[in-house]
């Protein structure tokens, strides 16, 4: 058994897992449905998102030029990573010059891709995470189960022990106080920290922006509070102009959260000297393998994906297992694909695409309408195949290849399928009987109903 | 022709694609597909070299293996004048992937010709309505499960309802079902068989919360795959496919 597969059968078992998975994904889907039927031109702004999406991937070598220009210009700097390694060690740099040794982090999936919140740690430095949901897998010493909901795992009571005795506060599972506990610990940390580190959304080509957008206001804190701040995100999010984010800030939490709108929305531009703000402001535009998937025709499109969750929510498949069972940073439809992107792919991301019933209800739900059946399609194509299916697979092909041979494997089936107590595996075939083309009308030239 | 007749279509002939996962576990949806069509007036054939369409290759990743399948399968049938199956996975299958799988020359084309001639039973039948008057009665309560494929890829949503409602006596429930995947997945079942399950049996409980008598679809593929759950969870719903229905 593969460790995806173990892992699938140990969070099926897990039943609190469950339940907090599938209540979570079902109340995200849920609300997602009410807020788009809100839209009256949801197809109109879809199709907007979409194309604007595709402008920037077609277009991203010189949107990314431009905002290296524009961003600098305004007293930034914009950093090319070309893998993990190099975005970690630019990070690291860049603290070790301003001898930074406390941080404060908001979510960002682009850091876990890296491995940062590791390399910061082996480099002796205190990163705490701010995003409430980032903040609770973190005191667990857990990866993010989720793309935007990083604790949907854990239900209330979970969450209560847990903060409740790594922060030293009487046990309680009401949301509100735990927010307000973890809180009161964030808020010091806020205004003590040598530096702040966060993903984006969103980069804006023609005017130098980055885009954030959050709930819990601790990201505007992250870039406003402390004198330095990173942002790292994939070169893929970039965005030509300003009016493209008209489309996408109206799908994204809608899609995400099923929220009209997040409640921070911000667009960040360095700051000059003298203004309040950071004094530093850097971006690391990471690749990442980002580049090499979109030179090639059959995995481009993913890179349109920006991140909502969606297809997690939606998906059957994550919605009874969880993200931890995908072994992968980025779980659930976009996962699958996605890990295989980023990163070193290795056989068990390989396996990922399997992980999944092809219903097509990631496709349906995503904002962008990215096809993710067809990747995943694509990459079952090509995975490396062991000797048992690949044998499997060339005896069915020589069986389906002549009728005879076909009528023949078909009634073995039937008639094991009638002894053995249940059927053949899955119940099939339990009732025995004749085939179809056994009672078939005989073909001759004459029409059958005649 | 049929007395009443008042179908849009000219009877034609009609080649049956029987899948072969509904050839050889439920032959009954298949000998219903054949009575529907001939009781429409249409002139039904079976070709009997017709085995597999390849999907089950397909969609475990073995493309080279599945265009030999889809080679035959577009030999076999590109002089047919309509194909029809009663499967919404199988004819996905055709229509959506075999451009996908390499076929090359006069194969290619006869495959791009061949694809706007398969139809999914209910697609086909929309184009006979309405039905002659006391076509066939069934007198229960009846729950539509819209198989994945059939929904998502085809497009077909409201075609075998609108073919149900024609039936005397039938009561459609709905209870504002959502639309979700039974599990099956083809090789996803045997390879993740108890999530399969799992998602299996979260259908087979929405699915029985309705209170319907009769769950029915148009993939006997996810039929199946409910029946086993309906069973695990011991609920006396019974799973029909839609054209036995029809056929009375």
């Amino acid at each position: 058994m593969s460790r995806i597969s173990i892992a699938v059968n140990k969070a099926l078992s897990d039943s609190p897992l469950g339940s907090a998975v599938l209540k979570s994904c079902d109340l995200s889907t849920n609300k997602r449905n009410e807020v788009i039927a809100e839209l009256d031109d949801f197809e109109e702004t879809r199709k907007q998102a979409r194309e604007v999406r595709q402008f920037a991937i077609d277009n991203l070598e010189s949107l990314i030029d431009l905002f290296t220009k524009n961003f600098e210009a305004a007293g930034g700097k914009v950093h090319q990573a070309a893998d993990e390694r190099d975005a970690c060690g630019i990070v690291l740099e860049l603290l070790k010059r301003r001898n930074a040794r406390k941080g404060i982090k908001s979510k960002s999936m682009v850091a876990e891709e890296i491995g940062l919140g590791e390399a910061l740690e082996h480099a002796g430095i205190d990163a705490i995470e701010s995003d409430l949901g980032e903040f609770i897998v973190q005191l667990a010493g857990e990866p993010p189960s989720h793309i935007t909901a990083p604790a949907l795992h854990r239900s209330r009571q979970s969450i209560g022990k847990l903060l409740s005795a790594k922060l030293k506060f009487p046990y309680t599972d009401d949301p509100a106080k735990l927010t307000k506990e973890a809180r009161g610990h964030l808020r010091k940390r806020f205004l003590t920290a040598d530096f702040g580190i966060a993903g984006a959304n969103f980069f804006v080509a023609e005017s130098g922006h980055l885009v954030m957008v959050e709930n819990e206001g601790n990201g505007r804190m992250g870039f406003t509070t402390p004198p330095l701040f990173i942002s790292i995100t994939g070169i893929e999010k970039a965005v030509g102009a300003l009016p493209d984010l008209s489309p996408m800030l109206r799908l994204l939490a809608r899609s995400s959260t099923g929220q009209r709108f997040t409640t921070y929305t911000s667009l960040i531009r360095p700051t000059r000297p003298g203004e309040d703000g950071p004094g530093e402001m850097h971006v690391i535009l990471v690749d990442n393998g980002r580049r090499e998937a979109i030179a090639d025709p059959d995995l481009r499109e993913m890179m349109l994906c920006i991140r909502c969750g969606a297809c997690l929510n939606i998906c059957p498949v994550y919605k009874s297992v969880g993200g931890h069972a995908y072994k992968s940073v980025y779980p659930g439809p976009m996962g699958a694909i996605w890990s295989n992107i980023v990163g070193t792919p290795t056989a068990e991301s390989a396996e990922l695409p399997d992980l999944s019933t092809l219903c097509g209800a990631c496709k349906d739900v995503c904002p962008i309408s990215i096809d993710i059946p067809r990747m995943l399609l694509e990459l079952r194509g090509r995975r490396p195949k062991g000797a048992i299916e690949s044998s499997a697979a060339a005896t069915w092909k020589w069986t389906m290849s002549s009728p005879e041979r076909y009528e023949t494997a078909g009634k073995i089936a039937r008639t094991a399928g009638m002894l053995l107590p249940n059927g053949l595996p899955g119940g099939w075939l339990s009732g025995g009987g004749s085939s179809y083309r056994e009672d078939a009308p005989d073909q001759g030239e004459e029409p059958a109903n005649e | 022709m049929v007395a009443g007749w008042s179908g849009r279509v000219d009877p034609l002939k009609v080649q049956l694609f029987i899948p072969c996962l509904v050839d050889q576990a439920a032959p009954a949806t298949a000998h219903a597909t054949q009575q529907i069509l001939e009781r429409l007036g249409h002139e039904v054939h079976f070709d009997r070299r017709q085995t597999c369409c390849g999907q089950a290759l397909f969609n475990s990743g073995f493309r080279l293996e599945a265009r030999i399948l889809a080679e035959r399968f577009v030999q076999i049938f590109s002089e047919a004048e309509a194909i029809v199956s009663p499967s919404g996975s199988c004819v996905s299958m055709v229509v959506h992937h075999y451009s996908e799988i390499g076929l090359v020359g006069n194969l290619r084309d006869d495959c791009e010709r061949l694809k706007s001639k398969v139809f999914e039973l209910s697609q086909f039948l929309s184009m006979n309505l309405p039905f002659p008057s006391g076509f066939s009665s069934f007198p229960h309560s009846v729950v539509y499960h819209p198989s994945c494929h059939l929904n998502r890829d085809l497009g077909v949503k409201t075609e075998p309802l609108d073919l149900l409602s024609q039936i005397d006596g039938i009561r459609l429930v709905s209870n504002d079902l959502p639309v979700e995947c039974c599990g099956f997945g083809g090789a996803f079942s045997a390879k993740y068989g108890k999530l399969s399950q799992r998602i299996a049996d979260r259908r087979a409980e929405a699915l029985e919360a309705t209170g319907a008598e009769f769950v029915t679809g148009g993939d006997d593929s996810c039929l199946g795959h409910i029946r086993q759950s309906l069973r695990r969870i011991g609920s006396p719903m019974r799973v029909i496919h839609y054209s036995r229905i029809l056929a009375g």
